[in-house]
């Protein structure tokens, strides 16, 4: 390498969020003309890092140099004028417009006369396209195109403002073979540029594919930077996944009973292919699986929350017919969606509407709510949870994200249910309050129910689940007991490898 | 906490209130005939057929929605109220097909919205030009006049010295603050207003009770019409020109959210009482009608001003 310094330089970044270190100390850099591999679980602090380089996020502490000179990145327009661009998972262009205006949005060439200069915009955009050896129908608005193509039209964008550092969040995630052919190859022409590419994946297979460096993130510190070609794809799981001991799950473990849910070939357009399993009073099944794999799908499906295509759901040994929320809380089945706020709680209403939102059809007589029986279930599910909240009058909005989820599964517990879902029980609540949903975990199963949990931390499906199942691409890939598995095993068959 | 709490939700209600009788003390000190018995209850009934279509208006705003078809439904329930009495209908069969009539076109806008998933703005833009249209079409364009006195006494009459429009409203408040804030449905309505997802996913029919806010609506803008053709003796396709922004100003003048979920009968009242005042007021003082205008639109303005700089220093 040459004497001139790296295109970017990131040492000791560190966030807070109220009581989680999402990122301890980070130190991270990228030279000219490299693919440099980000890996991590979701939640390793991945995202955070990329937020804070793209201006989106403030850094608590920490250091970013961009060709040797300090940078103070406070605002995506800062991070825009140092050439740094990220390409999101989530395309973030017009679909109505055209590529050339999409591309030249907020920043429109105009001619003399102040009206818009289409010719140079298109003549622009076909020029940084062809640099990516890409050719496109400029008139066409953006959402009738393919994905990748898209993708390239972002790529086009990022160029168009000068981008040295570009970041790429799982851009493949979406793209048939031939199109990532072609995305590795637009790739590659953008390194003979001297742009660097800091590439966030969860396919391993690409990081020897594409990457001259790999740096692994585990719990907002990273564990390393390695030389792609001197690093085996199973050592970078087992990088990914081992962290320290002394995470508390305090499954207390009883003898299943009777079945009470069985799931035999549920389909869903793309979602789900023919997903079948069975569930016993008194277990938890943990459901593992990256982000799209169709844990959530199958989660919404199972409840009556989207109709699937085939299949059946038997509870109690009964066929149960579930083609809406009502029905599935009929058949005794509850779910607890994986975001709180715009899914499992009305967060203007007070605690106690929020808790009777599921029994007020048992709570009221000739449609008036008995507000005496309605207090006390309230009370009754606030003091049995400890949900810590100065009154059941006080509106859910206002409390912490650990009592928000009390309240929700105090709604469920509300209707006894036979099996509760739980889709991420513990996303983005702090330690003690996760402990606390587990000890509720614990009393639902000992008091005869089943519990689905769906998560995303493989520490906690490895405590606390008694099965487990794993998913990818909308199937069931693997069915394992919870005490012969691993976090590796787990990972290489969500990622799809034989480890 | 509890009482700080209830005060906190009531502070935006006592906001307008205040207002009001500040505007109340204005009048009354610009204008000697303002602050009399008769003057007040004038205002009332004026006031009731505005507070009776926002009734509806009410439920419909609380549920994230809006409805701006209940001026030309007033007019065609009007008008097929009208029609069944001079076909010789007794009183109270004409007024149940005039409120069935409301509850119709109600249902039509709620069915377009809950299961063809229209806005509820075009699917009741598209009702209220439907209704006017279907008005005109059944009179001919003509309006409908001569009753008999019993519905002239629902205009004129008293009961314990106040007005029955007067009366009928204060009722129908009763009836809808308890609807709201004592049944499911109330519940239902400010929860889908609140988180139309995480109500769904609680099991509540949001289809159902989403329709069933269009219907009210219908069937309380009918009840509008009724005290309508009363007051004027006459039902006449072309009224009720504007009554929807009306009485969506009264409801938001009376503090309740636009997005959603926030909102009180109280307000509504307050909100529609304000503008009754502020009409009578400027008559009282001589403005001309397109001044008065003017004011009008700078106090809804303003009302809904104060109170979203209120929830920002919150």
């Amino acid at each position: 390498m040459s004497a001139k310094p790296p295109l970017l330089e990131m040492t000791g970044v560190q966030k807070r969020f109220p009581g989680v270190i999402a990122l301890d100390g980070v130190d991270l850099d990228l030279l000219a003309g490299e693919v440099h591999v980000l890996l991590g679980e979701n939640g390793a602090g991945k995202s955070t890092l990329m937020k804070i380089l793209s201006g989106a996020q403030s850094k608590d502490a920490g250091e970013i140099r961009v060709l040797g000179a300090a940078a103070n990145i406070d605002s995506p327009r800062a991070a825009r004028d140092l050439g740094i661009s990220i390409i999101y998972q989530e395309l973030t262009l017009v679909p109505q417009l055209s590529a050339p205006a999409n591309v030249f949005l907020g920043k429109e060439p105009t001619t003399s006369f102040g009206l818009l200069d289409v010719e140079t915009m298109k003549a622009k955009t076909a020029e940084l396209l062809g640099g990516l050896g890409i050719s496109l129908e400029l008139d066409a608005p953006v959402g009738s195109l393919g994905i990748a193509e898209q993708q390239m039209i972002e790529v086009a964008k990022a160029l168009s403002e000068n981008a040295r550092i570009l970041v790429m969040d799982e851009p493949t995630s979406a793209l048939t073979a031939s199109e990532i052919e072609q995305l590795f190859a637009a790739i590659a022409r953008l390194l003979e540029r001297g742009v660097g590419v800091i590439y966030i994946s969860h396919r391993m297979n690409e990081v020897d594919r594409i990457g001259h460096r790999v740096s692994v993130l585990r719990d907002g510190k990273k564990i390393g930077t390695y030389e792609t070609k001197e690093v085996a794809t199973s050592e970078l799981i087992r990088l990914m996944v081992c962290r320290p001991v002394g995470d508390h799950f305090p499954r207390r473990r009883t003898e299943p009973g009777a079945e009470v849910l069985s799931v035999r070939g549920l389909s869903r357009g793309n979602a789900l292919h023919d997903v079948s399993f069975n569930l016993r009073r008194g277990e938890i099944l943990g459901i593992s699986g990256l982000l799209g794999a169709g844990r959530t799908e199958l989660a919404r499906a199972l409840f009556g929350a989207d109709r699937s295509d085939s299949g059946t759901i038997g509870v109690k040994g009964r066929i149960a017919f579930v083609h809406s929320p009502a029905d599935g809380i009929a058949a005794g089945i509850g779910l607890l969606p994986e975001d709180r706020k715009t899914q499992g709680l009305v967060l203007g209403l007070s605690v106690r509407e929020n808790i009777a939102l599921t029994s007020a059809r048992r709570l009221s007589r000739f449609g008036l709510i008995d507000g005496a029986a309605e207090a006390a279930l309230s009370e009754k599910y606030v003091a049995d949870l400890r949900i810590k909240t100065p009154a059941i009058e006080q509106r859910a909005g206002a409390l912490s994200g650990g009592n928000q989820q009390k309240i929700v599964l105090g709604k469920w517990l509300a209707t006894g249910v036979d099996v509760l879902i739980m889709d991420e029980p513990t996303r983005g609540i702090d330690v003690a309050a996760k402990v606390e949903i587990y000890e509720l975990m614990n009393r639902l199963t000992a008091d005869g129910a089943g519990i689905v949990m769906i998560s995303s931390e493989l520490p906690e499906v490895l405590g606390m689940s008694d099965r487990i199942l794993v998913m990818r691409a909308g199937r069931l890939v693997a069915d394992v007991a919870a005490s012969g598995a691993s976090q590796e095993t787990l990972l290489s068959a969500a990622l799809g490898q034989t480890a | 906490m509890k009482k700080w709490a209830v005060h906190l939700m009531s502070s935006r209600r006592a906001g307008t209130l205040v207002g009001l009788f500040l505007l109340g003390a204005l009048l009354s000190y610009l204008s000697p005939f303002f602050l009399t018995t008769s003057n007040l209850l004038n205002v009332m009934e004026q006031t009731a057929i505005n507070a009776v279509i926002a009734v509806g208006m009410t439920f419909v705003i609380l549920s994230a929605g809006i409805d701006l078809s209940v001026g030309s439904i007033a007019a065609l329930s009007g008008v097929v109220m009208a029609n069944r009495l001079q076909a010789g209908w007794p009183l109270v069969p004409a007024i149940l097909a005039g409120l069935l009539t409301g509850a119709l076109c109600g249902l039509f806008s709620g069915v377009l919205i809950t299961r063809g998933k229209l806005p509820p703005f075009i699917a009741t833009l598209g009702m209220m030009s439907v209704a006017r249209g279907a008005a005109l079409l059944f009179t001919d364009g003509r309006p409908i006049s001569g009753f008999d006195e019993s519905l002239r006494w629902l205009s004129t009459g008293r009961l314990l010295g106040i007005p029955v429009p007067v009366l009928l409203t204060i009722v129908l408040y009763a009836v809808a603050i308890v609807l709201l804030n004592r049944t499911r449905f109330g519940r239902y309505v400010y929860a889908i207003g609140g988180n139309e997802e995480a109500t769904r996913l609680s099991g509540v029919s949001v289809t159902l009770h989403k329709t069933a806010v269009y219907v009210l609506s219908g069937v309380t803008a009918a009840m509008g019409a009724v005290l309508l053709t009363a007051r004027l003796n006459s039902a006449q396709p072309i009224a009720g020109m504007m009554y929807e922004l009306d009485a969506i100003a009264a409801v938001v003048i009376g503090g309740t959210s636009l997005i959603g979920g926030l909102g009180t009968f109280g307000g509504t009242l307050i909100g529609a009482l304000t503008m009754g005042v502020l009409r009578n007021g400027l008559n009282l003082l001589g403005i001309s009608s397109f001044l008065q205008q003017i004011v009008i639109g700078l106090v809804i303005i303003a009302a809904v001003l104060m109170d979203s700089l209120v929830k920002k220093r919150q």
